[in-house]
């Protein structure tokens, strides 16, 4: 006799509220995204939710998010703040195209795309669906595929998402900051964007996309990003974080990388009770490069899980990755770096680390390489350690009179440094060092000089 | 200003310092010498209060407060500082603002208001200019990219804005070239005044004929075993440190 899989009945209840769901669509089902969703409801029939039986989430349990049946949103919520309101969850100090969706949703009245170059696209996937269709439709689904019944629940119920598209040869000199607040609208919320950025031929963008959670309902982001970088392209990519800390957060990044092109993908973790991120790459062609820059800070019970995967397709590609982690509290980590040196990808230039500072007994981190290489002629360097505060820089700081809370926020600073400095957009980094401290709950400090 | 009697100190068990007693007076200039392993750093160590450092017996006291009692940071704010023979990197934080952080704190336990950014300024422009030093190392990052002859005179330099009481230079002279060597000398000499002391811990004489000692200490095995002038550290430097080892002295006379 099958064992009946667990939370068999929340699969269920996702399948089966998706007739009323289909109902309340209207005019969105008539879509080529219902084709889509109608095809992931077919996929997620078929699979489980994935449990610590398998090696994928070995160390992350997603048991707390199957106790509760999130419930899809379809349209804009009632919204009781302002753009003023809205000033405090964005990056300041520099020009950006601002676009703003309330759990999954688009706000055109929350965002700001005045003075785009022609033939830039900046907007919703809802809109786009149904005004121009043409220009997605070629890729959306085209970079990215149902790993999980996760992946393929954002495919059944998300309508909305963020659409980048930047034609050849432009450069896109503001940044696009993407907004995302979460958990305004009571609780048990499903958000469930569906982003899509496209660089055309030799064209550049950076993108901030920043997850923001208020109060203290519970909701969970299920969120799928696709990026496509055409030949000597450049897009960096900034993910923030900061969902509140009862939420659970789950996105899958697809970056697909054509000939020259460069991406940069920054990954900065706050909040989130549960959270899992999955970052991966295909170097599908020549002289690509790939760079992952990851920070996660975790307290209290929080869990945060990245899993990355670098796919070396063709050869000499370069790819470097450093991701650290400070955790406190009864917080748990999880770093798990994928390589895939595939036979073709001769003379592949693959680096990766992973750093960890425990800052109580009780933290955890789980860190795991995966090196998987089938060329010859390669170079693959990985590093992973877990530590504490170093003693000796403490009594250093402390002899200068510094008491020992603001000496272990120097260290914290320190030892988060690496990574805020990779960090393009300079405004940013003050802000991050700010979350940094805010998140931890521990003393500030603020670098009045700029360091170099 | 500080007295130590019968100090006695353990790291990771082992007793390193075996019952020391030193007294430095305001304007006076003190050298540790002795051969490696002696127990000199652990002495400066245990003076500016590592943790790692375990004080089984013996008292310190340091105008007039006992020091055994205060934590790191309140020795510091009572007018200790020790320059370190290994520097600690801090990258993210400039020297600025680190600097800016110590002294307000120990300008804040003293009752005393923070200083302008204004009066900060002047204070790091005038001393940086006493040591030579670019005014853009000011904005690095504390120490991160520094030479190791840079850290030693950057440890000078906070030596001279913070203006402690009681300078405790642990191997300052330890890969300074000669050049660098003189102006770090310089900017200690310049700090030294009526109402401060200095206490050099190092292994060479080289370093007391630019910083002149009132009295050289010889530490060997945990013990200070002679006391002398400026006059003994060439002696040292001539004859080694074989000629006043008591173990060795008594070996051969049994």
């Amino acid at each position: 006799m099958n064992k009946i899989p667990e939370f068999e009945s929340t699969k269920e209840w996702y399948i089966s509220n998706f007739k009323s769901f289909e109902e309340q669509l209207n005019g969105q089902s008539k879509t080529f995204l219902h084709d889509i969703r109608r095809d992931a409801l077919v996929k997620f029939a078929e699979l489980n939710f994935p449990t610590l039986r398998e090696e994928e989430w070995k160390y992350t349990s997603v048991s707390p998010i199957l106790k509760n049946n999130f419930h899809p949103v379809i349209d804009l919520a009632q919204i009781t703040f302002s753009k003023e309101d809205l000033k405090k969850f964005l990056f300041p100090g520099f020009d950006f195209y601002l676009m703003t969706f309330v759990n999954g949703i688009f706000n055109s009245e929350l965002s700001d795309i005045s003075g785009l170059p022609n033939n830039v696209v900046l907007g919703s996937l809802k809109e786009l669906s149904k005004s121009n269709p043409g220009l997605i439709k070629e890729h959306l689904n085209a970079y990215t595929k149902i790993d999980n019944s996760f992946n393929a629940l954002n495919f059944i119920y998300s309508t909305d998402g963020a659409v980048v598209i930047i034609p050849d040869k432009v450069v896109l000199e503001k940044p696009v900051q993407i907004i995302y607040i979460n958990g305004t609208d009571g609780s048990n919320i499903l958000s469930t964007p569906h982003n899509l950025i496209i660089a055309g031929k030799n064209s550049q963008v950076s993108v901030i996309n920043n997850y923001s959670g208020l109060g203290e309902n519970l909701y969970f982001t299920n969120a799928i990003t696709e990026i496509h970088t055409d030949e000597n392209s450049i897009v960096d990519y900034y993910k923030v974080q900061n969902e509140n800390d009862n939420s659970y957060h789950i996105e899958k990044l697809q970056a697909h990388q054509k000939k020259n092109s460069i991406f940069n993908h920054y990954n900065f973790n706050f909040g989130g009770g549960i959270v899992r991120n999955d970052i991966n790459s295909i170097l599908d062609d020549e002289n690509i490069e790939t760079h992952y820059y990851g920070l996660y800070l975790a307290k209290g019970k929080q869990h945060i899980d990245n899993h990355t995967f670098v796919d070396h397709a063709k050869p000499n590609c370069v790819s470097n990755e450093i991701y650290k982690g400070i955790l406190d509290d009864d917080s748990r980590g999880v770093f798990n770096g994928k390589i895939i040196v595939r036979k073709d990808a001769q003379k592949t230039n693959a680096y990766q680390q992973n750093k960890t500072i425990l800052l109580s007994k009780s933290a955890r981190i789980d860190t795991k390489p995966q090196l998987e290489i089938f060329a010859d002629d390669v170079r693959c360097t990985h590093g992973a350690t877990v530590g504490h505060l170093d003693d000796t820089a403490n009594f250093y700081i402390r002899t200068r009179g510094i008491p020992d809370e603001l000496a272990k926020s120097i260290l914290i600073r320190a030892f988060a440094n690496d990574i805020v400095e990779t960090v393009k957009i300079e405004q940013m980094r003050e802000q991050l060092n700010h979350m940094i401290f805010e998140h931890l709950q521990r003393v500030e400090i603020i670098d009045s000089e700029k360091s170099r | 200003m500080l007295t130590i009697k019968n100090l006695h100190a353990n790291v990771e068990g082992k007793e390193i310092l075996k019952g020391i007693d030193l007294e430095i007076n305001t304007g006076e200039v003190h050298a540790i010498m002795g051969p490696n392993g002696s127990g000199k750093s652990t002495l400066a160590n245990v003076l500016a209060g590592n943790g790692g450092y375990e004080v089984t017996a013996g008292e310190i006291r340091f105008e007039g407060k006992n020091l055994l009692e205060l934590d790191p940071e309140d020795r510091a704010r009572e007018g200790m500082f020790l320059a370190f023979q290994y520097p600690v990197e801090i990258p993210g934080v400039s020297n600025a603002t680190f600097l800016k952080t110590a002294i307000n704190e120990v300008r804040k336990y003293h009752g005393k208001p923070e200083l302008t950014p204004k009066e900060f300024l002047d204070l790091m422009r005038d001393k940086s200019k006493i040591l030579g030093m670019d005014e853009n190392l000011i904005s690095r990052s504390v120490n991160v990219g520094f030479s190791g002859g840079e850290k030693k005179r950057n440890e000078i330099f906070q030596l001279l804005m913070m203006n402690p009481k009681l300078a405790l230079l642990d191997e300052t002279d330890s890969g300074l070239d000669i050049d660098a060597l003189k102006i770090v000398s310089n900017g200690v000499n310049i700090f030294k005044n009526k109402n401060n002391a200095v206490l050099v811990v190092t292994h060479y004489q080289r370093l007391l004929n630019y910083i002149v000692p009132d009295f050289v200490h010889v530490l060997y095995k945990g013990k200070i075993i002679k006391t002398g002038t400026k006059e003994l550290a060439l002696e040292l430097e001539d004859k080694g440190y074989d000629w006043i080892k008591p173990d060795l002295i008594e070996a051969e006379t049994a």
